[in-house]
């Protein structure tokens, strides 16, 4: 047997119901606390959110094909919808509200001109094929966005279609198989190596391109071993996938070598690009002889997190790996703007399509709105501030948390759960707790290389009495934890939030995705 | 008839010809609330060390490793509506599969009751 | 920098807990040779909201918004007004600024739109489950295939004349880096494409669109049976998903999956993106099936309450054996979705898609009296493809030189075949208006 494992939930999800928090209400409600029921069980029939003229009488093309009967769609008048997704929103933390320390997810301020900007009619009401003489500004404006993006990161090219950062590592991996095609070694280069402590996407995307992953491992320093890398480089060995700043929050201090030992043995360097906040405006991967890196444009450049998505991964290319970036190309003639479609000659061989249109837009304007506002100068600052905000919340919970790793961290400090010995309170139970103090737990138990790890990243948004107030109640917390008495406590929150721990066991062997009539969960609940 | 243990935690029980194999008490442990188990179909062949089903939990997901090589005859339909008999009577229904041994060599290399006590007593 | 809270004298304070005497000293893993003295050389510094807002105006003032010209591209993207509380809502702070629901005791709010968003797809599709999104409906089709090759661990996809081109491109590359086979047959522009014959014992699906890119309305359910008894998946794909509320939906038809670009409500155009992919699938398939799954369940009170389930299938847990490397959806793209169709509602949703199809005939039978313009469809739902007398870029282009946005030259996504070069696809939705077809119709006599 061999688990691949989040560790995050103990037995039956880490349920515990623990003693009753306050008493009952009537109404189920707790104040500003609004029971909700689902849209299904709202509706009523001859009730509409939209009022819509009659349809001129034509006669009907659908070839015989009408839709007979009900799709079973509730219908709601406008107030109810308003009410309804504005009661939702209110069980919802977000960084409107506060610290959202998620390590490796940049949860940072979301400017709201960056909004603003992109629903300008002239930009956020464009059809991606309109004649191009009709949208110079938008090709522009993405070109623009391109620009900074090299040039941030010392890069000759960037593909600017992927839509996530899965999506351009996704690219960014086909543009190194086409690369290994080109030269005939595609058959023969096999191996992708990883570190262990990789984000689960990093072999998720090399296992579906056919690579093998090996993973390498790291030091006790937490960074990568360079002679065991070295050790596994060979001519089996298409590419390094390696994160850095990594994902235990360290800059690979060795990266030039590393780089060097790979370029050495044929193979190409793959840079994850989730932890760029932490080097923005300071450090050019071009500079550490990176071949091809996604940029979250939702991580460090402040596109909304929106709940799960959208987002936008371009992916920078090195001069080895630009002639493969795929279509479309978006480039400037005599004419301006034009853009290359499919099997359109372009100073290159595209290694195909990734979606259809021309990339994340939306995303695209936000993320240059975010840009310019900083400037080269405030970029910098950001990656400083991050930086110097990790290492404060390091340094302020180091005598009562358990820092994973000696000396300077980037913008995520890392602890394990070796605070939490022997005092029956877990890494999960620890951070459900924090949610009862008013705060996003940070991200737990992982990376997988940390026992019981704790990854927290402030990001350069939060005011330093915010830090301070924040620090204080892990603390509180850190050492209610080490009395010794209170694990029955912590097993039982979250006691103040919408809800409490959720039955994950039960969500899972009988699931159940959809409303349906019949559903009986919530009255067998009852 | 005895029962035989593999490093990765799958034992197997051998009457005559056939094997019937699930993973140890300590496995089901370690995996927490088992939600959903994929046994293999009869008829299948399998070698030895080949991945032959998966046992899920919430947040983990398995690999179910054939401690021999054969052909499988049978597996337990049963679990597919009580998965949580993994946990329940690891030993017992809760078996995964069936297999006809290819080789009984296969069983030697496999560890006996004591000698799979003291593996897991040093994974702690 | 109006977005950075930490002062001069914080930053000094801080270092000083630290015990570092510069910023710089915590850079010092960087190597040398990267570290850079000063600033990122030749970009500007730091803007103010004013002018960044007069930079994006700029950009703006460059392009001719549909806003401001009779307007009938469609071709996977399609104009439809929007509610204003449906933009109201995603603007919520609670919704735009929360992270992925991993957290469920204080992220009921997202987890529940989920599930209602996946009812909703269930219900328009008639399938029996949806996944909480997918980036859009190109991606989501590439990912229809590849699940169907797991299911039937087959691996070669027929993709029909009838997909849009750009769908087929991105199956093309999937299969390409990926390793099967996608079989595209050639742009089927008169919707009697056969492929039942094509299909063989190596066959892992069929993908077809309905309608299809040239605007047809065809029933698959033959094509259905034929896939089915050879062991093959029938992938319906739909990329105008308001025809689903006048158009037979795929589920009643024989589908397998069905993968849906949901633009069409609830997100504008901008520009392409970002959109959301709908997927739907059979229950015995869910757990070949890609993406986020939101699920019920109840809370250590009792209470019911939303969870992401079904993980395992995912890259955080399987890393190199997961379903699909995908991570990130398009939940915002979902809520703006999942809100204007529970405005819609029954009645809504059917007369909105009834408006459509009659502002689409209306057109049609306009462009059908201009002398030289062929309608090329028997049926159709708000989209068509004429054959104009010459070559639709330039007259698309000529057009547009009068400020009217006509249509999509078929040559534009077909560059390969000069059997198209011709054809001009051109959509009517309830934004068209009367005088817009008038408009368009006295600028094609001009310009032909």
């Amino acid at each position: 047997m061999a688990a691949s494992q989040d560790r995050s939930l103990g037995r039956s999800g880490g349920i515990v119901a623990g003693e009753s928090t306050a008493p009952a209400t009537f109404t189920g409600n707790r104040a500003l606390q609004l029971e909700e029921p689902l849209i299904f069980e709202m509706g009523q029939p001859g009730r509409c959110g939209v009022d819509l003229p009659e349809p001129p009488k034509v006669k009907d093309r659908l070839n015989g094909l009408r839709r007979t009967g009900d799709v079973g769609l509730p219908g709601l008048s406008e107030p109810q919808v308003v009410q309804h997704y504005t009661r939702l929103s209110q069980k919802n933390y977000a960084i409107d509200m506060g610290v959202y320390p998620l390590g490796s997810c940049t949860m940072k301020h979301n400017p709201r001109i960056n909004e603003k900007v992109a629903r300008l009619p002239g930009i956020g009401d464009l059809h991606p094929l309109q004649p191009v003489s009709t949208v110079q500004g938008a090709l522009e404006l993405i070109d623009a966005l391109a620009h900074w993006l090299k040039t941030l990161t010392g890069m000759p090219a960037v593909a600017m279609s992927p839509a996530a950062g899965a999506h351009g590592e996704m690219c960014g991996m086909m543009a190194i198989a086409a690369a290994l095609d080109a030269k005939g070694e595609r058959a023969q280069r096999r191996i992708v190596l990883a570190p262990e402590s990789a984000h689960g996407t990093n072999p998720a995307t090399a296992a579906a391109l056919g690579f093998t992953v090996k993973p390498i491992p790291a030091n006790d320093h937490g960074r990568v071993d360079l002679a065991a890398l070295k050790a596994a480089l060979g001519p089996d060995v298409a590419a390094i996938m390696l994160t850095n700043p990594n994902t235990c929050g360290l800059f690979e201090s060795e990266i030039v070598e590393i780089s060097a030992a790979v370029h050495a043995a044929g193979a190409y360097f793959y840079c994850d690009g989730a932890n760029f906040n932490a080097i923005v405006g300071r450090v050019r991967p071009g500079d550490l002889g990176v071949d091809c890196m996604h940029i979250n444009l939702h991580k460090t450049f402040s596109t909304p997190h929106g709940g799960g998505g959208p987002g936008a991964g371009p992916v920078v290319l090195s001069q080895a790996l630009a002639p493969y970036a795929p279509y479309p190309w978006i480039v400037k003639d005599a004419n301006g703007w034009t853009v290359a479609e499919d099997g359109a000659r372009v100073d290159g061989q595209p290694l195909g399509r990734l979606k259809a249109f021309h990339g994340q837009m939306g995303m695209f304007t936000r993320a240059l709105a975010y840009i310019m506002s900083h400037g080269a100068d405030g970029l910098k600052q950001v990656a400083e501030d991050a930086v110097l905000s990790a290492n404060y919340v390091m340094a302020a919970l180091k005598d009562v948390m358990t820092p994973a790793f000696e000396g300077p961290c980037m913008h995520e400090a890392l602890f394990d759960d070796g605070f939490l010995k022997d005092t029956g309170v877990s890494t999960l139970d620890f951070a459900k707790a924090m949610i009862d103090e008013g705060y996003h737990p940070m991200t737990m138990y992982f990376p997988l290389v940390v026992h019981g790890a704790m990854l927290i990243e402030p990001t350069e948004s939060q005011a330093k009495e915010d830090l301070d107030r924040f620090i204080g109640a892990l603390r509180s917390l850190a050492e209610k934890a080490k009395s010794g008495t209170a694990a029955e406590d912590f097993k039982a929150a979250p006691r103040y939030a919408p809800r409490r721990r959720l039955d994950e066991t039960l969500a899972a062997r009988k699931p159940v995705l959809r409303w349906r009539p019949s559903n009986s969960l919530k009255q067998a609940a009852e | 008839m005895t029962v035989k243990y593999s490093n990765e935690h799958e034992w197997i029980r051998v009457e005559g010809e056939v094997g019937t194999v699930g993973i140890s008490p300590y496995a089901q442990e370690q995996l927490g609330d088992v939600v959903f188990v994929e046994v293999p179909q009869a008829g299948r062949t399998v070698a030895k060390g080949e991945s032959v089903a998966v046992v899920e939990s919430v947040k983990a997901a398995s690999d179910i490793y054939s401690p021999v090589s054969g052909d499988v005859t049978d597996g337990n339909a049963a679990l597919a509506d009580a998965p949580g008999d993994i946990n329940a009577d690891p030993m017992g229904k809760g078996w995964i599969f069936k297999i006809k041994l290819a080789n009984k060599a296969d069983l030697d290399g496999l560890m006996d009751q004591a000698a799979y006590d003291a593996f897991v007593k040093s994974l702690s | 920098m109006r977005y950075l809270p930490l002062t001069e004298s914080d930053r000094r304070e801080m270092l000083a807990k630290i015990g570092a005497r510069s910023v710089d000293e915590l850079f010092r893993d960087v190597p040398q040779s990267a570290r850079l003295g000063a600033k990122v050389a030749g970009l500007p510094d730091h803007l103010g909201e004013l002018e960044v807002e007069r930079a994006f105006q700029a950009y703006a003032a460059k392009n001719v918004s549909p806003s401001a010209a009779p307007f009938f591209i469609g071709a996977g993207a399609y104009r439809h007004h929007v509610p204003s509380t449906v933009d109201y809502m995603i603007q919520r702070g609670e919704f735009l600024t929360s992270y992925t629901p991993y957290q469920p005791e204080i992220t009921q709010g997202t987890l529940q739109y989920l599930f209602e968003f996946q009812t909703q797809i269930a219900l328009l599709t008639a399938m029996e489950v949806a996944n909480a999104s997918m980036y859009d409906g190109s991606t989501g089709a590439a990912e229809a295939v590849l699940m169907a090759n797991r299911i039937t661990r087959r691996e070669k996809a027929l993709i029909s004349g009838g997909l849009h081109p750009q769908y087929r491109r991105v199956i093309e590359t999937t299969a390409r880096w990926e390793g099967f086979h996608a079989v595209a047959h050639k742009p089927d522009v008169d919707g009697r494409e056969e492929l039942i014959s094509a299909i063989d014992k190596e066959t892992s699906c069929v993908v077809v669109q309905n309608p299809g890119f040239f605007g047809h309305v065809r029933d698959f359910s033959k094509l259905a049976e034929a896939c089915h008894a050879a062991g093959a998946l029938l992938i319906v794909v739909v990329t105008e998903v308001v025809s689903l509320g006048l158009i037979k939906p795929p589920g009643e038809i024989g589908a397998d999956i069905v993968v849906c670009e949901g633009q069409s409500i609830g997100n504008g155009l901008g520009f392409g993106g970002p959109y959301v992919g709908l997927f739907a699938t059979r229950e015995k398939y869910v757990r070949q099936m890609p993406g986020r799954l939101c699920g019920e369940t109840v809370d250590a009170d009792g209470k019911r309450g939303f969870v992401l389930t079904l993980s395992t299938r995912e890259q955080h847990i399987r890393r190199e054996k997961a379903t699909s490397n995908i991570c990130t959806n398009a939940g915002l793209c979902a809520l703006a979705f999942t809100v204007h169709l529970t405005l819609l509602g029954e009645a809504g949703f059917r007369r909105l898609a009834e408006l459509n199809h009659a502002k689409a005939a209306q057109l049609a039978d306009k462009l059908a009296a201009v002398p030289g313009v062929q309608l090329l469809n028997d049926s159709f739902f708000n989209e068509f493809t004429v054959r104009l007398p010459k070559l639709a870029a330039p007259v698309v282009e000529a057009l547009a030189g009068r400020r009217i946005l006509a249509g999509l030259p078929a040559s534009r996504l077909i560059a390969d075949d000069p059997s198209v070069a011709n054809l001009l696809l051109l959509a009517a939705t309830e934004m068209s208006t009367d005088h817009g077809m008038d408009a368009l119709v006295a600028g094609l006599k001009e310009v032909l």
